[in-house]
């Protein structure tokens, strides 16, 4: 692999992505994208006695799926790199640790799907993995009652709220499959003074605009060679803020631009106010969704650009605002 | 690439987002707490018409205006209701009993010491802390006032 420009990798042989698996909530499956998903769960407990298990369960899950559609045993998968957004990860360790898969914990909020695929192809470029697996999850349930309120608790929320995806995503990278990794690009963390964390995805469009803009400056491309430019969880109000971000550079995204916030549900029936979130949200839009469109042919050139919001409810309760950021990957399919 | 500046990116951030909708929300919270209020009114005179003191009565109110908001958030209930309500059910008695309920039906999965026990004041913890504090002052205000 080498680098192009300021921040961009290029693999020379380029990782590919040999099976996926995407499951998700209810709410999920009521989308527009609901039949997409490998398998939805209409209990979102997963008949487990905590919302946390019940995450991990998703975890699970989702790994065995893309196992079992690449016919492998967990022990010939060399690493497994794997995050989300509860407190010390616990999602991913508690529902992974079973398969006995040497594990790399990661944090990147909401953007981790992008940041794990990328871990596991540059792992597997470099020789140190000959099959890696990235995986990521979230929980409407687990993350309102460790970043909000509980549950059942009588408030309103704002208009810019989005709706925590219950949903995990996983990709197996090996090498030999159609879909290949070709480029990524690991995000600078910005920060524009966003404090309310009812408004995501404001605070996280600068940091995906810098790193499109970035990304593009780097391989001397334009938005029109890609046949889609999917952002992870901006939401109604992150995109129309990051087409301004990115218009003051001179760069008009609209044409190829959708966020899997905006693709997962049904924005206004479902009421989910913004748009989706959550780490599940980008994973389950890439897995269930947009590499089965690869698959189909239906998209040969896509940048997948998850955000994060790199936000803590302690960072909150002080007063700080809420630092964004946005890896990107070149996906094409032959 | 040049970014907004923090001032630029806040004025277009407000631009960008969706209004609340503040009249809705005012109508709404007006009649729902109006008709919570008139429950009250009602189940006031029911108490006395059975027999109870003005006080006492008073206190029954509370007491089933508690029940009920606790019952309807045990059923998952009172929240779909306030998401419509809003200040409506949130600024009766029926708001505090709620915020007590919700965490300890939350956090109920920590154990009934460092989740339920601990948890339970979560919201409403707050309200009482500088509620009872505010009315100590307001208290030694007019113990202050009495003796002039």
């Amino acid at each position: 692999m080498r680098r192009l420009g300021k921040s961009t990798l290029e693999f020379d042989r380029p990782p590919s992505v040999l099976s996926h698996g995407a499951v998700g909530g209810k709410k999920e499956a009521e989308g527009p994208l609901g039949s997409q998903f490998d398998q939805t769960f209409g209990d979102t407990t997963l008949q487990k006695d905590s919302w946390e298990k019940a995450e991990a369960q998703l975890q699970r899950e989702a790994v065995s799926i893309a196992l079992n559609k690449a016919g492998l045993k967990p022990e010939e998968v060399d690493f497994i790199l794997a995050g989300d957004l509860l407190n010390q990860c616990i999602s991913s360790t508690f529902g992974l640790m079973d398969f006995q898969i040497p594990f790399l914990g990661q944090y990147g909020a909401c953007s981790t799907m992008a940041q794990t695929l990328l871990m596991a192809s540059i792992l597997v470029e470099s020789g140190a993995a000959g099959k890696a697996l990235a995986v990521t999850s979230s929980h409407f349930c687990s993350a309102e009652r460790q970043f909000r309120l509980p549950l059942e608790y009588g408030g309103q929320r704002s208009p810019t709220a989005q709706w925590t995806a219950t949903a995990a995503g996983c990709v197996l990278v090996g090498v030999g499959g159609r879909i290949k990794v070709r480029k990524g690009l690991a995000g600078r963390v910005q920060d524009l003074g966003v404090t309310d964390p009812a408004n995501m995805g404001a605070a996280m469009a600068p940091g995906a605009a810098h790193s499109i803009f970035q990304f593009l400056e780097d391989t001397h491309t334009r938005p029109e060679d890609y046949d889609g430019i999917f952002t992870g969880d901006l939401g109604l109000v992150g995109s129309r803020l990051l087409y301004q971000c990115l218009d003051a550079n001179g760069v008009d995204l609209r044409p190829v631009h959708q966020d899997c916030g905006l693709l997962l549900y049904h924005r206004e029936r479902q009421d989910v106010h913004g748009g989706g979130s959550g780490c599940g949200c980008s994973a389950g839009v890439l897995c269930g969704h947009l590499l089965r469109r690869m698959e189909k042919g239906e998209l040969k050139n896509i940048l997948f650009c998850a955000t994060g919001a790199l936000m803590s409810p302690t960072s909150q309760q002080q007063g700080l605002a809420i630092p964004g950021i946005c890896h990107v990957v070149q996906l094409t399919a032959k | 690439m040049k970014l907004f500046s923090k001032e630029e990116y806040k004025r277009r951030v407000e631009l960008a987002s969706p209004p609340t909708t503040v009249g809705k929300n005012c109508l709404l919270a007006f009649l729902s707490g109006g008709t919570i209020c008139t429950l009250g009114q009602v189940l006031c005179n029911l108490y006395q018409r059975l027999g109870l003191e003005l006080p006492q009565a008073r206190a029954g109110v509370s007491i089933s205006l508690i029940f009920l908001s606790a019952l309807l958030t045990a059923l998952g209930l009172y929240d779909k209701l306030a998401k419509h309500a809003g200040a409506g059910t949130l600024v009766p008695i029926t708001g505090f009993a709620n915020s007590m309920v919700s965490p300890a039906l939350e956090f109920k999965s920590e154990g009934f010491v460092t989740g339920l026990g601990a948890k339970l004041f979560t919201v409403a913890g707050p309200v009482l802390v500088y509620g009872v504090t505010a009315s100590v002052v307001y208290g030694l205000i007019l113990f202050g006032l009495s003796l002039l």
